[in-house]
């Protein structure tokens, strides 16, 4: 066997005590550290060119971000097409998601939204028609719009915020549900503030101000 | 037959040739331009295999004699000797393959250069557009599969763009963080019809690169660096590509702060300098992890800090305030997280740095403490003359020999280790080797590379027997072009490394790592034409290796060395950097 070198053994030197954690965080004893994940939505402009989708999701997957939805859709801006994702990550991990994307060559411009900021999803589904009256009322309650309706199903859909969803998704559940299908949340920033850096110079030229008809 | 370049020039043409540079012809063809738009952004060598796909690109390269191409016996050694030319010029190596397995083949060389941030471009073939998504011939989604290993890639559409989408890529290779790039050529865009003459390499129009970093966190760092008492620079791979080492070596100087570097960062520093620590991380010298483990203050510049560098995050530099300077802001808290985030280009922030700091940090007693860890955890190994033959003499006979500007490539396994810890590198650019991915069969193209990016330059490659058997092929293109390289196989008959972990983690069962026979190199290199050699004895060293370095051409060393050395110091996997293992029974 083979001898190695000379020295003190890892046991008879000074070993440092501090501590990171896992994230690579300097432990401070007196403070600790929050690695709490929250929920958050990024918004991204990106170059409409074949390719964005796949790198933006490949990013997500490759780099084990933790997603909750993902949308894109064109703007009036036939060269660029806005990504919105709902993530819950760590601040770190949020900082994370937002360089990583930025990196990639067809990503304009990113940025975390504020919490005021104004999200809606749209959900369109098929209950059982065995009550159609009670769906209908449901169906007001939540500001919804039916489809579709007959004999066997009614088809609605609602639009709103994470919560109102979720809560009419339980409302629903009462008839049983037969099929789902959710957008995924989409979001702009609230007032005029523009949603990503650098947006108002990209984005809006081709609306124009003042229109003659 | 005819010999590419040879055509004898019409007599008007011979009357001009005093004339200011010529006119390039126009440009009648998508492979042309794109043939062109590689002229313009001053490529003067590529490495390639030709194939179906990719024939009208060789078409165009017939008339530009110019521009030197070399056959690569396969795709993966034209990445490597690629990837090796673009560190070594800091211009993109250009490497070119044909479609379906040619583009599948770079995959490995791709991969490499993208973990070492290496300047590529590779220009693939691709079937004609309307073939592509049925499956044909040599049908492959190069741009797919390719995708999570570039910085960026693209499939060519036409004709008129072909040239300038290029130029992009070969900008995108070599600026800010460099990488790998590619283009996919379908057949039809190469061979259509254009007039366009592309330009000069031009960045896309929403890539920014910062290049100064903030004000304010340069002053922040600057106090963090005055205040403290324990300073350590841990200069990466950055400092070499951003040609940063000038700058660094003032700074350090000035300020007498110890440096540590990265694999991919030797030579970024000169190691024979007192306050050099030469390279931490798992089979670092013992004194560089102790500066890491017990630092107050680390300056980062250019690295990502990869896991065989930190070791396990929770012990990697745990006291210490960290500032991170990068040009990729992405890898800012990647790993490790930063106190202070200096983004920009390294020797511009170190330069802001320098200005910025008042006065140097008090730290004597922490430089005591480090020229204290160097004597009691000094590099070195037994040698009896009269045992067998411990590699890590032959790495330190080979440096003795050759000037301090030779070109040191790798393989990947054992031999590397010792290759890094036992020569001694002074000069950036003089360490080729493959870090992050780890590839075998890095060592014999990148030394091909080498040779061709700088011709002028002694070139060694430290090999494994495993590795070796790798990429061998390439030794046809060695011999062919006639490169005057020495390749010394640090031959244990085993995959060494793997060995090594067997023995120590998994109870000797050695198991696939041996091999019941390897071929005899010295003969081996013969049948391909080049010289070859063995060592079996000490006292054979010095004279063999000097007879294979006068040998005009290429030669292969068969170095026979104790199949059952170690490589040491060792930080386990995960493991605490200060608690790295000198010995097996240390682990
Ligand atoms: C392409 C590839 N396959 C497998 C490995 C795993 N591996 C790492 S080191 C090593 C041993 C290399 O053997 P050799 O080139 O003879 O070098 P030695 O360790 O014996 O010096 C192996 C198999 C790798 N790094 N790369
Ligand atoms: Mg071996």
């Amino acid at each position: 066997m083979s001898q190695g070198l000379e020295g003190p053994a890892p046991e008879e030197r000074s070993l440092p005590e501090a501590r990171r954690s896992p994230e690579g965080i300097r432990l401070d004893p007196a403070t600790g550290v929050d690695h709490s994940p929250r929920r958050t939505v990024i918004s991204a402009l990106v170059a409409h060119e074949p390719g964005v989708l796949s790198e933006v999701s490949g990013l997500v997957s490759r780099r084990q971000f933790n997603i909750e939805s993902l949308t894109v859709g064109s703007t009036t801006n036939p060269e660029t097409a806005r990504i919105t994702l709902v993530i819950e990550e760590s601040e770190q991990g949020i900082r994370q998601v937002e360089t990583q994307l930025k990196k990639l060559l067809p990503v304009i411009s990113v940025r975390e939204l504020n919490n005021d900021a104004v999200r809606r999803e749209l959900v369109v589904l098929k209950v059982h028609a065995e009550a159609p009256e009670q769906v209908h009322a449901i169906t007001e309650m939540y500001d919804g719009t039916v489809l579709d309706a007959g004999p066997r199903t009614i088809t609605v859909e609602i639009t709103g915020d994470e919560l109102k969803i979720d809560d009419a998704i339980d409302a629903y559940n009462q008839f049983g549900i037969r099929e789902i299908a959710r957008t995924g949340q989409t979001a702009l920033a609230r007032g005029d503030e523009w949603t990503t850096h650098a947006e108002e110079s990209r984005y809006e030229r081709t609306t124009p101000v003042h229109s003659n008809d | 037959m005819s010999e590419r370049g040879s055509t004898a020039m019409p007599a008007e043409e011979q009357t001009t040739t005093n004339e200011p540079a010529e006119e390039p012809a126009p440009i009648t063809t998508g492979a042309e331009s794109v043939v062109r738009a590689l002229s313009t952004a001053g490529v003067n060598a590529m490495f390639g295999v030709q194939g179906g796909a990719i024939m009208p690109v060789y078409d165009a390269l017939y008339a530009e004699t110019d521009l030197q191409h070399v056959t690569m016996a396969h795709e993966q050694g034209a990445a490597h000797a690629a990837d090796a030319y673009g560190q070594l010029t800091g211009e993109p190596g250009v490497c070119l393959a044909t479609s379906g397995p040619g583009a599948t083949n770079l995959v490995t060389g791709l991969a490499d250069a993208d973990m070492d941030s290496d300047p590529v471009i590779a220009l693939t073939g691709q079937v004609p557009t309307e073939l592509v998504g049925h499956d044909a011939f040599q049908e492959t989604d190069t741009v797919g599969v390719t995708r999570p290993v570039t910085k960026a890639n693209y499939f060519a559409e036409d004709a008129d763009s072909v040239g300038d989408l290029v130029g992009k890529a070969y900008a995108l290779a070599r600026e800010g963080r460099p990488g790998p790039t590619l283009v996919d050529l379908p057949k039809d865009v190469t061979n259509g019809e254009t007039d366009q003459t592309p330009g000069a390499p031009a960045l896309p129009k929403y890539h920014e690169i910062q290049e100064m970093a903030d004000e304010a966190a340069v002053e922040a760092a600057a106090r963090a660096l005055e205040a403290s008492s324990k300073p350590l620079v841990l200069a990466g791979g950055g400092v070499i590509k951003g040609d940063a080492t000038e700058q660094l070596r003032t700074f350090a100087l000035r300020h007498e702060v110890p440096v540590v570097t990265t694999m991919p960062a030797i030579g970024s520093f000169p190691e024979d300098h007192e306050l050099a620590l030469e390279w931490a991380g798992m089979h670092g010298t013992g004194y560089a992890n102790m500066a890491i483990s017990h630092c107050d203050c680390l300056l980062a510049i250019g690295t990502r800090f990869d896991d065989r560098l930190t070791g396990g995050i929770e012990t990697f530099a745990p006291a210490a305030e960290i500032i991170h300077v990068d040009i990729d802001p992405s890898e800012i808290s990647k790993n490790v997280a930063a106190d202070i985030a200096l983004i920009g280009d390294a020797g511009t922030v170190i330069e802001q740095l320098a200005s910025a700091m008042d006065r140097s940090p008090s730290a004597a007693d922490w430089r005591t403490d480090c020229q204290r860890w160097k004597s009691t955890y000094e590099m070195g190994y037994d040698c009896p003359k009269d045992g067998p033959l411990k590699p890590q003499f032959v790495v330190e006979a080979m440096d003795e020999l050759t000037p301090d500007e030779t070109i040191v490539t790798t393989g990947v396994g054992q031999h590397q280790m010792w290759a890094a810890q036992y020569w001694t590198y002074t000069e950036p650019r003089t360490w080729i080797s493959s870090h992050g991915l780890g590839t075998m069969g890095y060592g014999l193209p990148a030394a091909i590379g080498a040779k061709v990016a700088c011709p002028d330059r002694e070139v060694v490659c430290f090999d494994g027997d495993g590795s070796f058997l790798m990429t061998i092929e390439e030794l046809s293109v060695a011999v062919r072009e006639n490169l005057d390289i020495t390749v010394c196989v640090l031959n244990n008959n085993a995959v060494g490394m793997v060995r090594q972990w067997q023995d120590a983690f998994f109870e000797e069962r050695r198991m696939a790592s041996e091999y019941p026979w390897v071929p005899a190199f010295d003969k081996l290199a013969e049948s391909f034409g080049a010289a070859g050699f063995t060592i079996k004895e000490y006292d054979e060293v010095a004279e063999t290796l000097a007879d294979a370095r006068s040998y005009d051409g290429p030669s292969i060393v068969d170095v026979f060395i104790d199949p059952e050395e170690n490589v040491y110091p060792m930080v386990k996997s995960g493991g605490n950097n200060a608690a790295f293992a000198l010995s097996e029974d240390q682990l």
